[in-house]
């Protein structure tokens, strides 16, 4: 098997891992906490307003805007982890079918890899600070996946169309 | 095609016929639940947040509690139900996976038999586990946020890691062997046109469904969570000021978002899976038992329908039930091509396995 197929395959099951790892910790030690969160600031800012409280209600909505800020980008790196890491695999599995000479597919399969494992980590790394860094590495991470599963997909149909 | 890799009751068979069968009850599942639970679950939603909103509109604390608790049950039931289908279809992915990779994990038979009943054992017990969360709530549980059902499809999940684990082990001593033996295997070589229609179609899903996933990043997810925030402080502040006119607006406005939301959420998830779900199916054509031109049939029924799907799911909020309908329509095409390779594929086991009797 060439080095790149094995990257991608290997890599692929070892990021499966770690995003089925991290599901786990999350849904034992941390959703069930956070979803409580969300409900209770919701309620407590619609009972501030049956007190007639607007402030205490802002309170209660800006905690409910950060809990559910951090609970959609925790289940999304979950997803997205597994789901890339499917994709790493299965590409592994096709990428006899690249036309590309091994170096070249040495380069996408770690593009793809890098991608893969640093796009999640970017959108979890948002739920600890908001600014632009994160938000870099998400894009960083996403725009790697994207121009490798191009190419790829270009160097399929390449040699689908030569032997044909 | 070597027979041998596809006995009966080989880790391969297990995955493969299991995998698509976990696909297929995920799929029908979720069927069910867009036609049946999603859309009326919706409303229920919508009708007791605003009932909360005019509780809050009316000082009345005790109604703004109970409806909130309403928005809070419909909302688990929701939860669960999604999961359910999600994680279904996912371990059938990774079932699937696991099928192609078999020849490349250096373990005895019995071993790999035994990591693909675990697989199916977990993979099957986690869905049917959150499926019960709902339902069983925390009755007798000894935790006190954690439910038996969340206790069961934890452990599912676990088994799940466990086999995948314990396959990945095989993977490594095969790779960490000092002269890792060829593997030859019919379904690597397979350039069928089916095979290589699936697996480009497929390519060409996934890397759609990315670039809608990067549009709806840049341009939509920051703004619709600006707005879910905003929507729900207007119409809390509009009950504190007594405002009923402003509530109503908030309401719709935030119904509004909701639906968008979703259905840009639903197409981005769908037709990546489907793009995925066609490439790992291009590998196992030469298992379909089917006449060409069948086997070609079937390849562009899931294809149609994995385009039809996610694409009238982003007109729904436009041309409302008519494109509700189609997209249903779709995801019965994906269901009825998918159905019939399985058999396609349960006719090839057939065939082997009377050879091997006749032997």
């Amino acid at each position: 098997m060439s080095g790149s197929r094995r990257l991608l395959i290997l890599g692929g099951i070892g990021l499966a891992l770690w995003g089925m790892g991290y599901g786990l910790w999350y849904a034992v030690f941390a959703e069930h906490q956070a979803l409580n969160g969300i409900g209770a600031s919701l309620t407590t800012a619609f009972d501030a307003a049956a007190s007639r409280d607007p402030g205490a209600a802002e309170t209660a909505f800006s905690k409910y805007k950060e809990a559910k800020y951090i609970y959609d980008r925790q289940v999304d790196v979950h997803g997205h982890w597994i789901g890339l890491a499917m994709l790493l695999i299965v590409v592994g599995i096709a990428f006899d079918r690249v036309r590309f000479a091994e170096r070249q597919k040495l380069v996408l399969a770690c593009a793809l890899l890098a991608g893969a494992a640093i796009f999640p980590l970017g959108v979890l790394l948002q739920t600890f600070d908001h600014g632009a860094i994160p938000r870099g590495i998400a894009i960083l991470g996403s725009v790697l996946v994207i121009a490798a599963l191009l190419v790829v997909t270009l160097g399929i149909a390449g040699r689908e169309a030569l032997s044909e | 095609m070597q027979p041998s890799t596809f006995a009966p009751l080989s880790a391969r068979r297990l995955l493969v016929l299991g995998g698509i069968g976990l696909i297929l009850v995920g799929m029908l599942f979720g069927d069910i639940f867009a036609v049946f639970v999603l859309h009326q679950n919706a409303a229920r939603v919508g009708a007791s947040l605003a009932a909360a909103a005019h509780a809050a509109l009316a000082g009345d604390h005790a109604a703004v509690l109970a409806n909130f608790r309403g928005v809070g049950a419909f909302l688990e039931n929701r939860g669960t139900k999604v999961d359910t289908h999600v994680h279904m279809i996912d371990f059938g992915y990774l079932a699937l996976l696991l099928a192609i990779l078999q020849p490349w994990i250096a373990f005895e038979k019995k071993a790999k038999q035994g990591f693909a009943w675990l697989f199916l054992a977990g993979a099957t017990l986690l869905p049917v586990g959150v499926f019960l969360i709902h339902y069983v709530g925390l009755a007798s549980s000894p935790l006190q946020t954690i439910g038996w059902a969340s206790i069961f499809a934890d452990f599912g999940g676990l088994l799940v890691i466990l086999a995948t684990l314990g396959l990945l082990l095989g993977l490594v001593k095969y790779f960490r062997s000092h002269t890792p033996a060829h593997v030859k295997d019919g379904l690597f070589s397979d350039r069928s046109a089916a095979g290589r229609f699936l697996l480009a179609g497929g390519m060409v899903l996934v890397l759609t469904g990315f670039l809608h996933g990067a549009y709806y990043a840049g341009v939509d997810l920051y703004r619709h969570e600006a707005l879910d925030s905003s929507i729900l402080t207007e119409m809390a502040k509009a009950a504190a000021a007594n405002d009923a006119g402003a509530v109503d607006r908030s309401l719709e406005a935030y119904g509004q978002l909701q639906g968008d939301k979703a259905v840009k959420i639903a197409a981005h998830a769908h037709i990546i899976e489907f793009g995925l779900l066609a490439m790992m199916l291009a590998f196992f054509q030469p298992y379909v038992r089917l006449r060409e031109t069948w086997k070609i049939r079937w390849v562009y029924v899931l294809i149609l329908g994995s385009v039809l799907l996610p694409v009238c799911v982003l007109m729904e909020l436009r041309y409302g039930l008519v494109a509700g309908g189609l997209a249903d329509f779709g995801g019965l095409l994906v269901i009825l091509a998918l159905l019939a390779m399985w058999i396609g594929i349960l006719r090839y086991t057939g065939q082997l396995d009377s050879q091997a009797g006749e032997v």
